[in-house]
């Protein structure tokens, strides 16, 4: 490459960049700012402190989100990756009658928008009793679609002499999965973990359907209960700090698996 | 072994799927009995000039997104693959806004989009411009949102146009270049048709995820100013768990589906031809 566009390509980027990390820097500052401070296009203050984090802390159950919000998205993550696994297992390596028909199904199930299920959805959860409950948070997201078609996919390529030989050893076909295709399979376990993880995790829009009671709301749905409900009582920095509250969890997780969730997320490119 | 996976079927896709089909002859608010209207809802539904106008904000989104999105997405992987120093630190700040929760990323831009002490108009301000009313007017209001979404999507669309990109042989461009081919020719000639396939993904996904667009208009604006915000899956919310209009709800549900069903055929179709 040419000095001049590589110099070119190094101020676009370091633009692009700014204009992605500088928002997050400056909520991060205003939330330790005080309110009159937040019109300032720069980070600094000399009035730092930790006032609007005690405000969010003194007015919403945060802690206890955080808590439900990882008993939930683990749940969902345990349980998919688990049954993704089973059933991408059967659909890949056995043979029994309706093997294309269920394939045909989940393909199909894919294609539905969300939309159109919802409601029905929600009554079947009143029905059940499941409302305000965390069975409604974690029961429909215990199997992922895509998470089988990726576990199905990854197993196909896997050779048959391992299950013939685990065979001859007497290895039922659970064993087989879970002591020969497990450790052979921790790209496609990553990549399901973190898609199911991430889906449960953010979601907002269910929780705020099928859970009215504070003890059991997830952090998403809190923060934004805060805002919207008026608790916030419009108080821009302690918003700020709500939001950043529950922006950090995740974002350590990412400083540390980056790389997997990037490579996870993009396999979302597979769906079609 | 598949079992759970027909049992899960069952209980949660095919039954509130034939519920759904059940219920859009309906009215229900779940508390008294059913009440069967035959195509009542129907008829409501073609007579709703604010549901018409909340699947009309969501095409005004899709259509400032889509394109905004493709092209931002397209500049910075093109940038992002070349030989340059900070490569995966860059793709990572990028990618940083798509793993966070929207309701952070909303929070966040309300603020930066405040008409007196929001950051974009301060700097608006500090080089001479005029304060825009990114969020107040009724006008601003629907690209303001669709500006933000591009913003937190923009990295999961960089890192897919990227893996596009590196399928691309390098003979192709060698070849073009003894044939004195120029970069912009290189581009719309090589680049651009050899990500035919990449260009639908992105069209598809960023069109499923403009139609179920939610939480960023229930947190920022709550439909407002004036419902140009408004968009169908706030709409269809606010019927079925505010009003508590279930039949209906689930009729705009349907109805809205086969929209989006729709749309992304014409799609497919489009790309596919081009």
């Amino acid at each position: 490459m040419e000095k001049k566009s590589r110099i070119w390509v190094y101020i676009t980027m370091t633009f692009g960049g700014l204009i992605f990390a500088y928002p997050f820097l400056w909520m991060l500052s205003a939330t330790f700012k005080p309110e009159m401070e937040i019109a300032e296009i720069g980070l600094m203050s000399a009035n730092f402190s930790l006032d609007n984090y005690r405000v969010v802390f003194n007015k919403i159950p945060i802690g206890r989100a955080l808590l439900n919000s990882i008993f939930v998205s683990s749940c969902v993550t345990f349980s998919a990756v688990m049954f993704g696994s089973i059933v991408g297992y059967a659909l890949s390596r056995l043979r029994f009658w309706g093997r294309e028909l269920i394939l045909g199904i989940i393909l199909f199930t894919m294609v539905i928008p969300f939309q159109i299920t919802l409601i029905p959805m929600y009554i079947l959860m009143v029905k059940f009793g499941w409302v305000d409950t965390y069975l409604s948070l974690i029961v429909p997201g215990m199997i992922s679609t895509f998470g089988i078609l990726l576990f199905r996919q990854f197993f196909l390529d896997i050779p048959q002499d391992l299950i013939d030989a685990a065979r001859i050893d007497g290895c039922s076909d659970l064993a087989i999965l879970f002591r020969i295709f497990f450790p052979l399979s921790k790209p496609v376990i990553i990549t399901v973990g973190i898609l199911s993880f991430m889906g449960s995790w953010n979601d907002v829009l269910w929780p705020l359907i099928v859970v009215r009671v504070r003890e059991l709301m997830t952090m998403p749905q809190m923060v934004t209960l805060f805002k919207v409900g008026g608790q916030a009582e419009s108080q821009i920095s302690s918003q700020l700090a709500a939001a950043a509250l529950l922006a950090i969890p995740i974002v350590i997780v990412y400083a540390f698996f980056q790389r997997y969730f990037i490579e996870s997320m993009a396999t979302t490119g597979l769906k079609n | 072994m598949s079992m759970p996976y027909v049992v899960y079927f069952c209980i949660f896709v095919a039954f509130p799927l034939a519920f759904s089909f059940f219920l859009i002859f309906h009215k229900w608010n779940i508390v008294t009995p059913m009440e069967w209207v035959g195509l009542r809802n129907f008829n409501r539904l073609f007579h709703d000039i604010q549901f018409f106008k909340s699947i009309r904000n969501t095409l005004v989104f899709l259509a400032i997104h889509i394109p905004l999105q493709i092209a931002m997405a397209l500049f910075f992987a093109m940038q992002l693959n070349k030989k340059i120093k900070f490569r995966g630190f860059f793709r990572a700040l990028f990618f940083l806004p798509v793993i966070v929760s929207g309701v952070v990323i909303t929070i966040l831009w309300e603020q930066l989009y405040s008409y007196e002490t929001g950051l974009l108009n301060l700097i608006l301000t500090r080089f001479g411009f005029y304060r825009i009313p990114w969020i107040n007017s009724p006008e601003w209001a629907m690209p303001s949102i669709a500006i933000m979404a591009t913003w937190k999507n923009v990295g999961l669309y960089i890192i897919l146009f990227l893996v596009g990109l590196q399928g691309i042989p390098k003979y192709l461009y060698e070849a073009a270049e003894i044939d004195g081919a120029k970069p912009i020719q290189r581009f719309f000639y090589i680049t651009l048709p050899a990500l035919n396939n990449t260009m639908l993904l992105v069209v598809i996904l960023s069109t499923i995820g403009g139609f179920s667009l939610f939480i960023e208009p229930f947190v920022m604006t709550g439909g407002g100013p004036m419902n140009s915000t408004l968009s169908a899956m706030l709409y269809i919310y606010n019927q079925a768990f505010y009003f508590g209009h279930m039949g209906y709800a689930a009729t705009l549900g349907f109805f809205f589906a086969l929209v989006i069903l729709m749309v992304i055929l014409i799609q497919k179709k489009v790309v596919e031809r081009e």
